[in-house]
Parts: C-alpha cells; sequence; structure tokens
C-alpha cells in the first residue's frame, strides 16, 4: 500500500503540472501537485506514490549509503580473508 | 561516482551487504543485556521482512512483533460495509484503491458488490476519478480514500481540484488514519511486548521524522526510520541493537535519502486545509483509537459522502470474530502459527481476521512465507 517507485525525472510539463518520470524503461507520468513550484527538476529521482511525485531521493545521502555498504562489506570480506589465513595456519595436515 | 536508478533498486537490495549487516548485527547483540522486541509498524516492512527471510538471519534475541500498518487489514468491517452500500446505489460509481478489491464485509466484499451489478472501479491513483467523473456526468463518483499519511495528501490534492475546477460529481468517502496514535495506543497497554519501532518509510516522507519524537522521550522506546529495501531494514534493525546496546533510546533516520525530520510541507498545508482530526477511528484488531483517524472538515460537508448519504450508511459497529487473535499479534503478545483458526479457516482467500486481508498483514505474510520459517 505505501510501497513506492524510485523514478527519474525526463520531462515537467509546466502547465499541467505533471512530469514524465522513468521507472527502469518505463515511463508513466505524475501529478507534481505535491511538490512547491520548481523544486523538481529533470534528470532529479523521485518517489513515485499512485500517480504523485511524493518527494525527491537525495543523491548525496543515496550515496552516502552505497558508500557505508562498501566499507562494511570490505571489512567483512578483510575479516574473512584473516579468518581463513588462521585456519590455514592452525590447519594439522598441510603435508598430508 | 554519480547515480543511477539501478543503484537504487539492486544496492539496496544485495544479498553481500544484507550478509554483512546481519554479521555485524549477530556479534552486537551478542552484548544485548536482555532480548529485544523490534515491531515494524508498517506492512510494507512486514513483507520485506517476510520476503527475503530476514527473521532467519537475525539471532535468537533479536525478535520482531509485526505491527498494524496496514490501511486495508485495520479496515473495520462496518466502514466496508458503508462502500458497499455506497456501492449499490443505483447513480453511483465507487472508486477506490486496488488494495480493497477482496476485502471482506459482513454482505461481501466490493468485488461481489460488483459480480451483483454495482459499479464499482478500482484504480492506480485517486485522479483517475476526474476521467471517470467527466465521462459519466449523470453519475455520482464516490471516492473511497483508504490509507495512512501516505495517501492523505493525494486525496487532498484531488478535493483540491474538484473544489477548483467546480466538478459537481465526485464525492468523498474518508478513511485515513495516522500511525502515532496506533503506535500509543499499542504502548498504552502494560502488557506489551514492544521495545523499539522500525517507523514507516513513506508515511515519514510525508509526515517527516518529527512525529516520532514522543516515542524515544515519553516511552523511553527507540525508533530508526528505515526505507523498504532489505538492505535498508537490516541497517535499521543494527541501528536499533547498537541503541540498545550503548544504552541509548533515540529517535534515527536510517532512510535519509528520502526522510528528513520536516517532511513534505506542501503535502502537510494540503492535508490540514481539507482534513481535521475525527474523534475516533475503530480499528480492526485494535479496537476504538482516539483522535487516530481524520475527516474532512465541516466546510466541506457538500463533499462528504458519509454525510450526504448518513441515513442510509450502517452505523453499529461489528465486532471482531472470537477467535481471532489478531489484537495479541498486533501487541506482539501471540504470533500467527499460534492461532487455532491460522491457516484453517482463516486464510488469504477466505480471511477471518485483519492480518490476514492483504499480503501486508503478518498472518497473510506468515501464510505466504510460511515455509521459511
Amino acid at each position: 500500500m505505501c510501497l513506492s517507485i524510485p523514478s527519474k525525472v525526463v520531462k515537467i510539463d509546466k502547465e499541467n503540472n505533471m512530469a514524465t518520470v522513468d521507472t527502469m524503461g518505463v515511463q508513466r507520468d505524475a501529478s507534481l501537485d505535491l511538490m512547491s513550484e520548481g523544486d523538481v527538476k529533470i534528470g532529479d529521482y523521485v518517489l513515485l506514490h499512485i500517480g504523485f511525485i511524493m518527494n525527491k531521493i537525495d543523491e548525496e545521502d543515496a550515496l552516502l549509503s552505497l558508500e557505508t555498504y562498501r566499507e562494511i562489506i570490505e571489512a567483512m570480506d578483510e575479516e574473512d580473508k584473516q579468518k581463513a589465513i588462521l585456519e590455514d595456519d592452525e590447519c594439522q595436515n598441510r603435508d598430508a | 561516482m554519480s547515480l543511477e536508478l539501478k543503484n537504487l533498486y539492486d544496492d539496496f537490495r544485495d544479498a553481500k551487504t544484507i550478509k554483512a549487516y546481519a554479521k555485524i548485527i549477530n556479534e552486537d547483540a551478542k552484548k544485548l543485556p536482555k532480548s529485544i522486541n523490534i515491531m515494524e509498524v508498517c506492512g510494507g516492512h512486514t513483507h520485506t521482512i517476510m520476503k527475503y527471510g530476514i527473521l532467519q538471519l537475525l539471532p535468537k534475541n533479536v525478535k520482531f512483533v509485526h505491527g498494524p500498518g496496514c490501511p486495508v487489514c485495520i479496515m473495520p468491517k462496518e466502514r466496508i460495509d458503508h462502500a458497499y452500500v455506497l456501492a449499490m446505489q443505483e447513480d453511483v460509481i465507487l472508486v477506490t484503491l486496488g488494495d480493497m478489491i477482496k476485502v471482506p464485509g459482513s454482505n461481501g466484499s466490493l468485488q461481489d458488490a460488483r459480480s451483483k451489478g454495482a459499479d464499482v472501479r478500482f484504480v492506480y491513483s485517486p485522479m483517475d476519478c476526474l476521467k471517470i467523473a467527466q465521462e459519466n456526468p449523470t453519475k455520482k463518483v464516490i471516492f473511497f480514500a483508504i490509507g495512512f499519511e501516505t495517501t492523505t495528501p493525494m486525496t487532498a490534492a484531488l478535493l483540491d481540484v474538484v473544489i477548483k475546477k467546480r466538478i459537481n460529481n465526485i464525492f468523498f468517502h474518508i478513511n485515513h488514519v495516522t500511525v502515532p496514535e496506533a503506535m500509543s495506543a499499542l504502548l498504552a497497554d502494560k502488557d506489551n511486548k514492544i521495545d523499539a519501532f522500525l517507523g514507516p518509510s513513506h508515511v515519514s516522507v510525508i509526515s517527516g521524522s518529527k512525529i516520532y519524537e514522543e516515542f524515544p522521550r515519553d516511552y523511553n522506546r527507540p525508533v530508526v526510520v528505515a526505507g523498504f529495501e532489505p538492505v535498508d531494514v537490516m541497517q535499521s534493525i543494527s541501528m536499533i541493537v547498537k541503541q540498545f546496546v550503548e544504552g541509548r533510546s533515540e529517535l534515527e533516520i536510517e532512510y535519509k535519502r528520502a526522510v528528513n525530520r520536516d517532511g513534505n510541507l506542501k503535502a502537510q498545508e494540503l492535508i490540514e486545509k481539507y482534513f481535521e482530526k475525527a474523534q475516533n477511528f475503530r480499528w480492526r484488531g485494535l479496537g476504538d483509537i482516539p483522535k487516530s483517524g481524520l475527516k474532512l472538515r465541516d466546510k466541506y460537508n457538500a463533499y462528504n459522502a458519509e454525510v450526504i448519504y448518513n441515513n442510509i450508511l450502517p452505523k453499529e459497529p461489528i465486532d471482531d470474530h472470537k477467535l481471532c487473535i489478531c489484537g495479541d499479534i498486533l501487541k506482539g503478545k501471540a504470533s500467527p502459527p499460534e492461532c487455532s483458526i491460522f491457516g484453517t479457516a482463516c486464510k488469504p482467500t477466505s480471511p477471518i481476521g485483519s492480518c490476514m486481508v492483504s499480503s501486508e498483514g503478518a498472518c497473510a505474510a506468515y501464510y505466504k512465507y510460511g515455509n521459511l520459517i
């Protein structure tokens, strides 16, 4: 019910206060009635919900999250590598 | 790097990131003084948690209580009966969102009404009413409005257009409800088992995180506003666990790319212009919660189908089924499989209780993804 779809704005129709957005290749129209005038621009990422753009997605914050995820994956990979080396060191049957 | 649209989908569903967070949560949870119960308020989160098998990734001392945040599930039967009665009027076209199709009232669902000849239309957007009204000038189009704060501004935006364009054949039956009042009502039960909340995603986009400030402050319950993707949910769980480990109780936002403290002010203005708090809203499963529903302001009575059709709408509240334990499930006192009618008399195709009504309800999610548990 409350799900919405991240989309990219490709066209703005000022006269009717509508935008055309692209959702992974599918284009559709969305009302701008919930957004302040001039707030949404072509190229912006937005959330689309039941025919309305409900807000803009903050690119900087999204990228910051992705950066955090990269770091924790690297940390996990590093930890797994260390663990593998330790296990290897403890291996009794290395010469067997 | 610059952001691509596919980043917003793929990267927030990335299996490796989910695994990394599972590891962090499992490590941190070893330091928890006691086990914690997190309530995901919103049905969208329930769906994500079940679909991605998140419960199986968590340690035994981090558990979930599935909340009431499914607007279709909590709709009391008497209001579905309103929709049914309105739909059966000769000159009425009843319009609502697709989620409402199968929800059973005491005479049947809106789908049943349609099979008996009623003109019921399920639309993608409230704005679709404009076209239907234009094409059917001799009919009265009644929009049966449902949903939390997320969908309320869209109803207000439709009313705004109706008034500005002087459209005289669109009316509204309002069933909008609000999240914080329901959260307070759950905490008011002394036996509730809720230690922290996963805050809804898109309710918060509209209302801002400020609506949850009372919960850490007055109830000592941490709230983390979470996005709907599985990585969002895992990160938010990790943030909640860290709060307990560090002895904090705060409001935090994980879903920063879409939520800030103030929310969408334009949307809030529209809501404020057309709606006011109703005295009471009766939630299926939870009962009466004061000030938890919205109604149109009196000056818009000419658009209010509940006022216009007052004499034909049923007034008697209809009690929940005796065997249904949805109320206890929503408070964290019981889980769906503990219900005596779960999966037998009560199934998604023939729901008896609120939690089975939509795929966002706890029981329906357990039914669908139950083989994972």
